[in-house]
């Protein structure tokens, strides 16, 4: 019996290997093993030098880690004052965090790019009117400054959501003791709450540098081609899937990532901070003085006035005939959503379609992952959640051109298409790229579990597999639907593996779409107007599966063996 | 209305080991548990009961030994097809079930008619008094409810065995002592082998047929409560079943006429038997020695010693006394009608009965 077991789990876990060798490891193993060979196969660093005499190439990188290091450095500011103002202090903004913790998220930053411009840039809304009244204007949108602007704007978020956890984390004796023995304001923050709050806000970091370092649609909307990602892409399918600088740049992008990744950690090791909070008070929340008041809430407004102006500007944009020279639209009209449905219907089922797919594929390797290493002893089953995990650190770019090379000569059988033209190779890319988020989700779900449940049902005459039926899965539906939703939305708005594997138009989905449109003028009104309806599905899913997760969770509230009561 | 049927049946675990590593969780096991007996598995944390209890249920397998079940050895068997209900430590209810679908769990696992499922999740949820409570969910029951409804997906698959693993910690004090008598009254009434485990002396003490107490993975004792309290073989479980004194000695002579000498008994000796000549630890419970004041020992089969009172604590039922004799500090409970008993700093006289010490081998 214990025999048969373990071989369904194997079977199970080498279908997940196999699955994860030839769609993750394989790909990106090619992009690195051409970026050291000859064309004969020699090794080589030959490239890399080459890469490097290329002042374009230096440029790139050094704009790159520029960009990313940067971002992180705005978000930073950004977030740092309303995570701390939201946890420590009576706040009535704590609302609107939650919201702008939210909002950005559910719209790329390309897509908001060209709204930005039109609002920010030289003769955007903001300078023309800066112009007007003080006679002066603000450079936010030149170059760098922009792509730099635009992302962390974007993503300021991850830093965002993962200080406020770790801020609500922190056990109040600790605080409480150091203002016992006293310290209070800013001293308190900086040697007692910031140093304790490192691990959050490092993991929030490390993912806000991740993301800007693999976007490619902001900067090429920004017309910004001097960086990495945008190199990488525009060597490959201009010069070939042959050159070698392609990958170059390629590798020093997945090193760049794993660097951040590792380094995030890295700092922290050792430094594992028990801080939740054991039972007791909660620390009683400071009151504002009237100069915090008005810096707290100006801050608050302020970030949400410059965290919204995308949104609005997408939407503006997307109702506009003419906008330019002016503050707002001259002309509204809907003729862009008409076009958008006349000419992007199939996009919309085309994402539909490529997510559903990569999410339902998510839910069940990560739900699969996730019982492998929490409940079995499957050996090697680490190296699982480590393979799936490392997706995270691939740039959607780097993915996208290993699938272009390893799959090249790969035929699809009865067809005379080649594997890479192929529209289901783009949903295997959203699969792989959002299984990290999908797997989290999952094994968070499981872990919260208590395996007494599991062991009640065998008891009463449950084998593994039908207690896994009736009651692993039913209660960790709320986590498996919120990782497919992740996954989906996630996956709905991805453009880096996205704009290397469309071959063809009509396989195209919305991001894809959006990102065509806003290459010309005259698209800028069709591209907002499919942005815009990206966003209100994203937002509209997020919602819903939001609610409903919390319906369940309402549900089976009070539940003892939630926070597992185990004496 | 009791439709549920039991049927009695033993439980022998022989010579069960287990290790992980080098850490020995359980050592050479073996008891002999008789049909309809209610066992209670004692000892502290750590100890292994728990272990031993899981490895019933087949959690956890043992590595060599065996556990037979009315002389069918169950050791290899899967814990679904063990038909051995346990009750969970927390009760392990499944929030997305009713109570009622919680209790037909089981049953349905078995492939049992439907009429057949209804009747007897029916029957179960009446005989814990919860009848009405079927389209609940769990988190809308008090916690003394949750157990009875865990009790009541046990008994409703008529297990050969029912195991409760710390079947009272979680709940409070109060409805502790209530649950520990519905327990023993629904033991009673199914006749059902029960075996539980615990860290509670008392909780074992007052509900178990016999006790085996367990520490460092090995049995020490197995026994009636009355044993356990009134004959520990040795220093752990006189410690750990109540309190005691230990007066570290000698016991001298041969097999026909033992004496234990002691400086605390001066030039005189206490007759003992069931020892062998040696150095030697005298255990007396608190309650076993009778306090008097200086020079108002009656002449009986006591030994009588003297001593000063150094603390004196009030425990309702008796007064704690913490006496000092010849250097040796020994509890003693006295009842207290009768006067405000013996200040500290006055003289008394403590009556040491040979009928009731206990002479263990020296730790």
């Amino acid at each position: 019996m214990q025999q048969r077991l373990s071989f369904t789990h194997a079977a199970v876990a080498l279908a997940i290997a196999a699955f994860l060798f030839v769609f993750l490891l394989i790909p990106v193993g090619t992009v690195v093993y051409a970026a050291f060979t000859n064309s004969d196969g020699s090794l080589t660093l030959a490239h890399f030098g080459s890469f490097f005499s290329l002042t374009l190439m230096r440029e790139s990188f050094y704009n790159s880690l520029y960009v990313g290091g940067m971002s992180v450095l705005i978000a930073s500011i950004i977030s740092l004052p309303l995570a701390y103002f939201t946890m420590r202090f009576q706040f009535r903004g704590a609302i609107l965090i939650q919201t702008l913790g939210v909002l950005p998220l559910i719209m790329p930053p390309f897509v908001g790019a060209a709204a930005m411009q039109l609002l920010f840039g030289r003769s955007g809304s903001v300078n023309l009117l800066l112009n007007d009244w003080f006679g002066f204007s603000v450079r936010l949108m030149e170059g760098l400054n922009g792509v730099i602007f635009v992302e962390a704007l974007h993503y300021f978020p991850f830093i965002l959501l993962n200080l406020t956890v770790a801020l609500a984390n922190i056990d109040s004796a600790m605080e409480e003791s150091a203002q016992n023995l006293g310290a209070s304001g800013f001293r308190l923050f900086r040697r007692i709450v910031f140093p304790l709050a490192m691990p959050g806000y490092l993991a929030g970091a490390a993912l806000v540098f991740l993301k800007v370092f693999d976007d490619v649609g902001t900067p090429l909307v920004l017309n910004v081609t001097d960086i990495l990602a945008a190199q990488a892409y525009l060597r490959i399918t201009s010069i070939g899937i042959d050159d070698p600088i392609g990958y170059v740049a390629s590798v020093i992008m997945v090193i760049a990532s794993l660097v951040a990744l590792w380094g995030s950690t890295w700092v922290m090791r050792g430094r594992d901070y028990a801080t939740q909070q054991r039972g007791g008070s909660s620390l009683a929340r400071r009151r504002l003085k009237p100069w915090q008041a008005v810096f707290a809430y100006g801050w608050i407004i302020l970030v949400l006035l410059v965290v919204l102006s995308p949104h609005l500007g997408i939407l503006l944009l997307s109702l506009s005939k003419v906008w330019s020279y002016s503050v707002v639209p001259d002309v509204y009209t809907l003729d862009n959503y008409v076009t958008v449905f006349r000419d992007s219907a199939g996009m919309m089922t085309n994402t539909l379609l490529y997510c559903g797919i990569a999410a339902g594929a998510d839910v069940v390797i990560g739900t699969a992952i996730a019982y492998l290493i929490l409940r079995t002893k499957l050996p090697g089953r680490q190296w699982l959640d480590l393979t799936a995990t490392a997706a995270i650190a691939i740039p959607g770019v780097v993915l996208g051109i290993g699938y272009l090379r390893t799959f090249k000569d790969f035929q699809l059988p009865f067809t005379d298409e080649p594997f890479t033209a192929f529209w289901l190779i783009i949903a295997i890319a959203y699969a792989v790229r959002r299984l990290p988020y999908a797997l989290r989700s999952c094994s968070a779900a499981l872990q919260q579990l208590h395996v007494s449940l599991e062991e009640a049902a065998e008891n009463l005459g449950a084998s593994k597999n039908r207690t896994i039926v009736r009651v692993v899965v039913p209660l960790m539906a709320g986590g498996i639907l919120a990782g497919f939703v992740t996954s989906f939305l996630t996956a709905a708005v991805e453009l880096s593996a996205t704009i290397m594997l469309v071959t063809k138009q009509s396989d195209a989905p919305m991001s894809y779409g959006i990102y065509l449109y806003m290459q010309s003028i005259a698209g800028r009104g069709p591209g907002a107007a499919l942005g815009v309806i990206a966003v209100i599905t994203v937002a509209l899913g997020t919602y819903f599966s939001n609610r409903l997760i919390r319906n369940r969770a309402a549900g089976q509230d009070s539940n003892p063996l939630k926070t597992g009561v185990h004496a | 209305m009791n439709t549920l049927s039991h049927r009695k049946v033993r439980v022998q675990i022989d010579n069960v080991s287990l290790a992980y590593g080098a850490t020995k969780v359980l050592r050479d096991v073996s008891i002999n548990i008789e049909p309809g007996e209610f066992f209670a598995l004692l000892g502290p944390s750590g100890s292994g009961k728990s272990t031993l209890l899981r490895m019933l249920a087949g959690f956890n397998q043992p590595q060599s030994g065996s556990i037979r079940v009315d002389d069918t050895d169950i050791t290899g068997i899967p814990p679904w097809k063990r038909d051995i209900g346990m009750v969970f430590q927390n009760y392990a209810l499944w929030p997305h079930m009713t109570v009622a679908a919680n209790v037909a769990f089981g049953l349905e696992e078995r492939k049992l008619p439907r009429e057949e499922i209804n009747r007897r999740a029916a029957a179960a949820l009446e005989l814990v008094g919860l009848a009405d409570y079927g389209s609940r969910r769990p988190n809308q029951l008090s916690g003394g409810q949750q157990q009875r409804v865990a009790v009541a997906r046990t008994i409703a698959i008529e297990p050969k065995v029912l195991l409760l693993d710390e079947p009272l910690s979680n709940l409070d004090a109060k409805l502790r002592v209530h649950m520990r008598t519905e327990l023993l009254a629904l033991q009673r009434k199914l006749g059902i082998t029960t075996i539980f485990v615990t860290h509670d002396q008392e909780e074992a003490l007052s509900i178990a047929d016999r006790v085996a107490v367990l520490d460092g993975g090995v049995i020490q004792q197995v026994g009636t409560p009355t044993t356990l309290f009134d004959r520990p073989v040795n220093r752990f479980i006189a410690n750990f079943v109540g309190t005691i004194n230990l007066v570290r000695g000698e016991v001298s002579g041969d097999g026909s006429a033992l004496h234990f000498a002691a400086p605390l008994l001066g030039n005189r000796t206490l007759t003992v038997t069931d020892c062998r000549p040696g150095t030697a630890e005298l255990a007396i419970r608190p309650h076993a020695l009778k306090v008097v004041a200086a020079g108002n020992a009656p002449h009986d089969e006591r030994l009588w010693v003297d001593g000063g009172v150094t603390e004196r604590e009030f425990l309702g039922e008796f007064m704690r006394y913490r006496v000092d004799v010849a250097g040796t500090s020994l509890v003693a409970d006295a009842p207290h009608f009768g006067g405000a008993g013996h200040a500290p700093g006055t003289r008394v006289q403590l009556g040491i009965d040979p009928a009731t010490v206990n002479i263990l081998p020296a730790a």
